[in-house]
Parts: C-alpha cells; structure tokens; sequence
C-alpha cells in the first residue's frame, strides 16, 4: 500500500526539507514509523519520550483526523494521503 | 436615519440605511445575497479584532469596507518598521505609533460611517470576558499560543463565534471556532507545543502577503456569519500553502470529551494562559535554561585582547549572509550531528540572532560534556547595538 505522507512547513527542516514522502504501510502508524525511521530528528518532535503522538500534532488519513478513526491503527490504501498538522500560532510574537 | 431602541442595552439598532449609506455599498445591495437587509445586518454587527498585525490588517480593512458597524481592535503593540512588510494598514509615518491608533486613523479613513473602539492592552484572563462581551463575532488574529487559548476559552464560555487563521512561513490555517454544534480550538489541539518547538514569525520568516491571503478568508467569513450566507468553515479546517497555491480541507471534529465545549465541560473560567504554554516570561529564553553568558562588550574586549575564543554561529546559512561575526556555522538543527566539529579544549561563544537559538546550543553542549562555553546574550542584534552598528539587524 502506498501512502503519501505531506510534513507541513515547521517540520521540513527535520524532514531534509521534504513536503511529503512516500512509505509502504498498511496502517497510520506504519507509515509514520517509516518516516521517522528514515528522517530521525522527526521523532522527538511528532512523539513524546514514552512513544505517544504529541497532543499538538494532528494526523488525519486523507480528510479525516485519525483520532476519530482508529488512530495509528487505521488502515490505509493504495494513493492515501497522510497529513500531519501541527499547531501554529503565526505572527511575530517573541517567545 | 429610522432606529428603534433596545430596552436591554439601550442600544440603538439600525433599521435603514442613509442615501449615502445606499450610494457607498451600492455593489452589496445589487447582490441578491447582501440586498438591504444584508447591508443592515452589517451596519448592527459587533466584530472583535484580536490583534491589529500580519492578519488584522486585511481584517480590519475590508470589515470596514464592508461596513461593519462596530469595530473593536485589541493590540497593545507599536509599529516597527519590520511590520511594513506585511501589515498593509500601517505607512512609514506610523512607525512608533500605537497599532492601535494608527489602524483606527486608517480604518476611519476608509470608512468614517462605523465605530471604531480601540483597546491599547494586552488580552488577559482578567479582562478577555468583559471585552468580548459586547461583540457578536470574534476574530482570532493573534499571533502566539497562549492568546490562542485564551480566546478560545473566552469564546466558548460566552456563546461567540471565534473566526480563527494562523500563518507560518508559506502555510496558513482558517476556520471558524465557538458555535455551538461545532468545534473548538481544544477539540484541535487540546495541548499547546512547549516553547521554542514551534518558531516565531521574526525566527521562521513569514511571506508578507500570506497574511493577506489568510486575513481575507477571515473577513470573508466574519462577513458570511453575519449575513447568515454561504456554506462556513464550521467543522472544517481550511489549509493553505502559498508556494504551491494549493488549498486542502481537513474535516474538524467537536471533540465530546473536550473540556472546553464537549458534553462534560471541565473548564469554566479562564486559566493562567501563559503556564498552560509553559511561558514564563516573555524575553528569556525557557526557564530551564541557566547558561553561563558573556555580553557583547566583553566579547569585543576579550577579542581585542588576543584571547583564542572559537565563535560558534549557530544560524541559518542565509542568516549568516546578511550578516556575521566570522564565526562557524553550524545550524542549531545540524548540532548534534556535527559536535564533532568542535573542540571542547577551547573556549567556545556560540551566538545566533537574538540570543535564544544559542542559549539552547549552549545548554545542549553544556550536556554533551563541553565546559568553556558561553552565550552571546542578545545575540548579533546586541553586539550591532552595543559594539558595532554597522552590522546590520533584521
């Protein structure tokens, strides 16, 4: 099955500058295994220390948010598309 | 002009519209959409702006335009002059000057038929719910987490719709927050990132017209609650990325096991915003990070001396472009992987922009085992205000 995985802006950085990458996953959370096995500094910012996806990282399965669905194990098929939506607070705000 | 009164408020409620009124929204009221009683809706609705920046300028441009009658904007801030890049109601004339003052001048300018109510304050948990008391529709353009939360909260616990966008870089979100069958910005994110995970516009950079793009999209649903037309972005997270000019949707779920809006609310009055976002202060960098420094002054005396101090630059290539101290570059990103290019037998300055990125830098080495290491407190900012202002800030 492959998946599409989109990283978003704030995380490219960790990401070899990449806006998307392509894994071969049967569930959600295959796919984002492959992707922070393959970029490493992802991990920490996607995931806490006790391996739990951070509360301000969203992941949705095409347009559905994967909390809804069966989190890391929703499966997914051939041409999904993976987002990853993090929080952002935008403006000029120093903190 | 007819009006009636409201026994409650005492408010007068518009009823009908001025010649010059009917002459200066003649292209609303030919739209079946807008019509008479579309321009009158506008001319009694109560719209809040949180923050007169990046998004409140195109915000408060075309509600004004529109003729929203009531305009309240909320931003304790001043022009600087890097505002001019993106924040369209200032002009040169107004760096120094309140947003706040030079947003209504503006805003009177363009349209001198609506009140314009200026709050020159910071959005606290003490005064967020007697602000947002008299506005019917809330508009988020704020530009850090904990106002995010905190006008959240107060949206929801009122009963107001809370029309939110955000920006980053080449990225921006939009979608409207606080009805009643929809979701919060909890039900999105119910934790904030910890400080320094998620970069600033003055740190991250931002396209100047983005906030253009995102800002609109806000007015132009602000516009659409109060008409009661169209289909809103009520359960729907609107993506957009300006490099490819592609926009995505995302679907938003009201979270029933949110604190906030869900079927057993846990929260029913506003938080300390600030430690919920694990910020204490607002200039220093985490409260975690004690790092030994050394001032610019002392830098350039040291340097002057002969001393061997390593100057470790821990910005982006392009940063270093604009400017420099000849040190070595290696970004804070690429720090881990690269330490092996230090020495720690020397003693190491490393510095960034502002001094933030090299106190991490500096707390990282410290753990690694480094012993002579200091940061660069203020960063190249500093050393161009204290020691030499031919380097250039940006």
């Amino acid at each position: 099955m492959s998946v599409k995985v989109m990283i978003p802006t704030p995380l490219r950085a960790y990401a070899g500058k990449r806006d998307s990458a392509e894994f071969s996953a049967a569930t959600v959370g295959e796919a984002l295994s492959g992707l922070t096995s393959q970029f490493g500094e992802l991990r920490k910012h996607l995931y806490t220390e006790d391996g739990k996806l951070r509360a301000f990282v969203n992941v949705y399965l095409n347009d559905e948010d994967i909390r809804y669905l069966a989190k890391e194990n929703t499966p997914t098929k051939d041409g999904d598309t993976i987002s990853i939506v993090p929080s952002i607070a935008g403006g000029s705000f120093a903190h | 002009m007819a009006t009636t009164t409201q026994p409650q408020t005492g408010r007068k409620s518009a009823t009908s519209l001025s010649n010059e009124e009917i002459l200066r929204y003649s292209r609303h009221l030919i739209m079946p959409e807008v019509g008479m009683e579309g321009q009158l809706k506008l001319k009694n609705a109560k719209v809040l702006l949180i923050g007169t920046g990046g998004l409140g300028a195109p915000l408060g441009l075309y509600l004004a335009a529109a003729g929203v009658g009531r305009l309240g904007l909320v931003d304790f801030d001043v022009v600087d002059f890097t505002n001019l890049q993106r924040q369209v109601t200032f002009g040169s004339d107004d760096v120094g000057k309140p947003k706040t003052e030079a947003a209504r001048a503006r805003l009177h300018n363009l349209n001198p038929d609506i009140q314009i109510d200026t709050f020159e304050t910071k959005l606290t948990s003490d005064n967020a719910l007697r602000l947002f008391k008299d506005f019917d529709v809330i508009v988020d353009g704020t530009d850090n987490f904990p106002t995010r939360y905190l006008v959240n909260d107060a949206s929801v616990l009122l009963g107001k719709p809370n029309v939110y966008g955000s920006i980053f870089r080449f990225e921006g979100q939009a979608t409207v927050f606080g009805m009643p069958e929809g979701p919060c910005y909890r039900c999105l994110y119910p934790e904030p990132p910890p400080p320094g995970l998620v970069p600033s516009c003055a740190e991250g950079g931002v396209l100047g017209v983005l906030p253009g793009i995102v800002g609109s999209i806000q007015a132009m649903e602000t516009i659409k609650l109060i008409l009661g037309t169209g289909e809103n972005l009520v359960g729907r997270l609107l993506l957009f990325d300006a490099l490819e000019m592609k926009f995505r949707e995302l679907k938003l779920r009201k979270n029933p096991n949110c604190p906030m809006c869900g079927e057993h609310r846990t929260i029913s009055k506003l938080i300390d915003y600030y430690e919920f976002c694990g910020v204490r202060g607002e200039e220093a960098p985490g409260p975690d990070l004690q790092v030994p420094e050394i001032t610019p002054r002392e830098l350039k005396s040291r340097l002057d001396r002969g001393d061997d101090l390593f100057i470790l630059d821990v910005r982006e290539p392009h940063e270093f472009q604009i400017c420099n101290l000849h040190g070595h570059l290696i970004p804070l990103g690429e720090l881990p992987r690269r330490v092996h290019e230090l020495d720690s037998s020397r003693e190491i300055v490393a510095h960034c922009r502002s001094g933030k990125r090299s106190a991490e830098a500096v707390d990282f080495l410290r753990k690694a085992g480094f012993r002579k290491i200091q940061n660069l407190r203020g960063g190249i900012l500093a050393w161009s205000d204290d020691v030499d202002p031919r380097v250039p800030k940006y």
